[in-house]
């Protein structure tokens, strides 16, 4: 068959799509990244992230994701029966086959005539659910759709990612744009096959290709979905009060931003990994999270995920003026981040489980 | 393996769902046949709000199968504040943070494996200091 | 209801036994109580046991002690109420008896706590509990106490360092008992220095359970004097179970204790005493915090006044009211269902004067208490030298 000649463009709602509610969750537990430096590199070495934060050993994908689901649930002042998806994206689900989401919507009361599924896309999967969810509201097949990216991250010790591999995320209800905090003016993804980062069945910590994790895969990605959003709706960087980023450290994200014309001011409040780490399927998730607690009716935010292997979801929000008050009717994602428990190397080994193997 | 057991009383575990008295409206949990503070049968389901005090506190250290992996932990009798006491583990708080009359919430939390690391992850109610942040 | 007495007892060691079996641990007892009783042959056996089921994988035990003590078509079965399921084969032994149902009733309480080793163990012992709202959560028979014990500090604003007046003396009775597990004295500093268990309750405030058997061999006067016996005869003279909540959440006031309250009325009630009419109190010291609350409930001291019996030698064997007077469970051993039959037999010894260098001057009349958990059930006796 012959390809197309029509070019591929945003994707807009079909009929208005937004934001009803969100939650954040981070755990209290924090490991600095001397602390990691201090076991495997004799104290002396460049740290990506200040610190990062780790899941106590009662937590898990599931825990978090409920907790975050309650805190959006919150925010829309819906009840759970109204949901008819509850999604939850995540490379760090607790079992290999079984669902979390079951757990997530029976937790959080949500009926039992629901769409509930996992999705995997390494750092994407929370976005990839979220774009699901705007085309389920769109499509008319929901009034409410409940897309989660939560990840309690996996790093080898001594690795590289051990400074980084960090846990967290955040829950979004998407609704009927008239009820919205947000409204999504358009979508648009980029995916290729790109081999980064990937963790083959059975093992327990990913393998990732060093640098060329950045150029071909991180910055190509995000770069032509931030790129092609913002063409396509025609508007620029000035044009967008916020940018989040998929933040695996803290340098990646500033110099993307950069690459598209944002400022720092413009990610400043959605920039995480300096103080939680990089939380895979949660960061991007987690960062619109944070600027939406502090945005103002109005405002543009463009969010861009990233996922090894590899793809981006790029997204444009405008707020209204139901954010204001739905800011407070849950905690707060710096709240969580404010809630801080620093822990050495020793209890990370313990919480992690790493000892086990 | 016990998958039924832990299955059927998922939604008590998970969200604190008990029942509140059709005769009385004494409210209940955990849910019980016989309601008892008027000895009717009690069966309409009330969720709890999860919010409670500390009524009393042990710190555990000789931790029985199944919750090695946690201990030490801290197992506390919770007043709801509609009224029942339910016992639950306290998390996300230091053992000496803990006081009677300490206000804490509920969180829905992994309490342990059934049998090994092989089987279902039984998740259910702890007790946190409240979190009350910013708002 | 047909007058009812103890013709023979017997006790084996209590302690980490590892090589003698379940069967041959309550042999031994029974041996011991069916010669103490001149051979006289029992019509039933009843037995106390709460672990079996689990840390021996064995249940009808009735029938497997009957069977291997070579009394063969007897009846036989187990019953069963926690740590109290002494109590309740004792009871059940006495009924038999008195109703006219059985002309002799023998009752052996076994334990083999240490055929399940480590975090096992504990998980045994929680069987007891509420297994879905209080099992499940990671609580302990320990943390029930400590649970307790927090709860009367704070509310009675009692010294901490007080509960160690209950483990000291139960060590101190224990030195002279042949069949406890520690015969040698603690004192209070070595109880301050004690690791926690379940904080604020530690080591020495928790009884260690341990294996052991005490049989009891009922019946009537007339049998008893057929059979030509020649100690002592001692009459039950009365004898009542109580329950409370199971869980320790479900109760108003879990510091009250109430089954144990109703369980020693109703027993003096049935006897026609006092309960401050006897000359000593075998009671349960699983922990020291019920040690305190049992004496409460029991009348012999106001709510939030019982630590205080510990400090000015009330409790001693030559007190106002002895207790624990062979050790208890803090120095015997604590052989958790067979408890309650050891508590018979050595309140037996004492009001038959065998009780050696612990022997509690002119006693006649002796109550004993055992509980199921924190008093969820409670079973009391009145015994008494006939």
């Amino acid at each position: 068959m012959e390809k197309p000649e029509t070019p591929i463009l945003a994707h807009k709602p079909a009929r208005p799509v937004g934001i009803v509610g969100y939650g954040a969750y981070v755990p209290r537990y924090r490991l600095p990244a001397r602390e990691v430096a201090r076991i495997w590199k004799g104290g002396k070495d460049e740290a990506p992230v200040r610190e990062k934060s780790v899941p106590g050993a009662d937590e898990d994908v599931i825990t978090m994701s409920i907790e975050a689901a309650r805190n959006a649930l919150a925010r829309a002042r819906i009840h759970a029966h109204e949901i008819r998806a509850v999604w939850v994206g995540s490379e760090s689900h607790p079992y290999a086959v079984k669902p979390s989401s079951t757990v997530v919507a029976e937790a959080i009361g949500a009926p039992v005539s629901i769409q509930a599924g996992d999705w995997e896309f390494a750092c994407k999967a929370g976005t990839e659910a979220m774009v699901a969810a705007i085309a389920m509201v769109a499509a008319g097949m929901g009034r409410y759709a409940l897309a989660i990216g939560m990840d309690t991250a996996q790093g080898r010790p001594g690795d590289a990612l051990e400074y980084t591999a960090a846990a967290g995320g955040a829950a979004y209800i998407l609704g009927p744009a008239e009820e919205s905090l947000a409204v999504v003016e358009g979508t648009y993804s980029y995916v290729t096959d790109t081999p980064d980062f990937w963790r083959r069945a059975h093992e327990r910590y990913p393998q990732h290709g060093q640098r060329f994790t950045g150029d071909p895969a991180y910055f190509k990605h995000i770069t032509e979905a931030g790129k092609q959003l913002m063409k396509d709706l025609g508007v620029t960087a000035a044009d967008i009060q916020y940018a989040v980023f998929h933040q695996p450290n803290t340098k990646f994200p500033q110099r993307v931003a950069k690459m598209l014309g944002f400022t720092p001011e413009q990610i400043q409040p959605g920039l995480l990994s300096p103080v939680i780490g990089n939380t895979y399927a949660g960061a991007a998730m987690i960062g619109l999270s944070a600027v939406l607690d502090c945005a103002k009716p109005g405002d543009r935010i463009l969010v861009v995920s990233f996922g090894s292997g590899a793809g981006s979801d790029a997204f444009l929000f405008r707020t209204t003026e139901a954010l204001v008050e739905r800011q407070r009717l849950a905690l707060q994602t710096q709240d969580y981040i404010a809630r801080r428990t620093e822990i050495d190397y020793g209890m990370y080994v313990r919480l992690r489980g790493k000892l086990a193997d | 393996m016990e998958i039924p057991r832990h299955w059927r009383l998922k939604k008590q575990r998970y969200s604190l769902q008990g029942e509140i008295c059709p005769h009385c409206e004494g409210k209940i949990f955990p849910p019980r046949d016989v309601c008892p503070h008027c000895g009717n049968d009690a069966r309409t389901t009330f969720t709890f709000s999860g919010r409670g005090k500390v009524y009393s506190f042990t710190h555990v250290t000789e931790a029985p199968a199944g919750f090695e992996e946690t201990a030490p932990y801290t197992v506390a009798l919770v007043q709801l504040e509609e009224g029942p006491v339910v016992t639950a583990q306290l998390t996300d708080v230091e053992a000496d943070e803990v006081e009677i009359g300490m206000p804490v919430e509920m969180v829905t939390r992994k309490i342990r494996s059934d049998g090994n690391e092989r089987g279902i992850i039984i998740y259910g109610y702890k007790f946190r200091p409240v979190l009350d942040g910013a708002r | 209801m047909r007058e009812v007495v103890i013709a023979g007892i017997g006790q084996t060691r209590v302690g980490e036994l590892w090589d003698i079996s379940l069967r041959s641990l309550a042999y031994q007892a029974i041996k011991a109580a069916r010669r103490d009783a001149n051979g006289l042959m029992p019509d039933a056996l009843y037995v106390g046991n709460y672990l079996a089921i689990v840390t021996s994988h064995q249940s009808n035990l009735g029938t497997l002690l009957a069977d291997n003590a070579g009394l063969t078509g007897v009846e036989a079965f187990t019953c069963e109420a926690g740590q109290a399921s002494g109590g309740a084969a004792f009871q059940m032994g006495f009924m038999a008896v008195a109703s006219g149902y059985v002309d002799a009733a023998l009752v052996v309480g076994v334990e083999k706590y240490t055929d399940a080793i480590g975090s096992e163990q504990e998980a045994a012992l929680a069987i007891s509990m509420d297994a879905d709202y209080e099992a499940m959560v990671g609580l302990t028979l320990a943390g029930q106490a400590g649970l307790l014990m927090q709860r009367y500090l704070h509310q009675y604003g009692a010294p901490r360092s007080a509960f160690g007046a209950f483990p000291v003396l139960a060590h101190a009775n224990a030195v002279n008992n042949p069949f406890a597990m520690y015969r040698r004295a603690i004192d209070q500093q070595t109880y301050e220095k004690a690791e926690p268990v379940a904080d604020p309750l530690n080591l020495y405030d928790q009884a260690s359970y341990a294996d052991g058997a005490a049989a009891v061999l009922l019946t009537t006067p007339e049998k008893a004097q057929e059979a030509g016996i020649r100690h002592p005869l001692v009459r039950v003279r009365g004898s009542a179970g109580v329950i409370d909540t199971l869980a320790l959440h479900d109760r108003p006031d879990p510091l009250a204790f109430d089954a144990a309250r109703y369980a020693v009325q109703r027993a003096c009630e049935m006897g026609g005493v006092l309960p401050g009419e006897v000359d000593l109190f075998e009671m349960d010291d699983a922990f020291s915090i019920y040690a305190v609350l049992g004496l409460e409930a029991a009348g012999f001291a106001e709510r939030g006044e019982g630590w205080r019996l510990g400090q000015n030698g009330d409790l001693r064997l030559n007190g106002r009211l002895p207790i624990l007077t062979m050790g208890g469970s803090k120095g015997r051993g604590n052989p958790l269902g067979a408890a309650g039959v050891y508590q018979i037999v050595e309140a037996a010894q004492q009001l038959r004067g065998e009780a050696g260098a612990n022997q509690v001057t002119g006693a006649r009349m002796a109550l004993t208490l055992n509980l199921g958990g924190p008093a969820s059930s409670a079973f009391a006796h009145v015994l008494e030298k006939r």
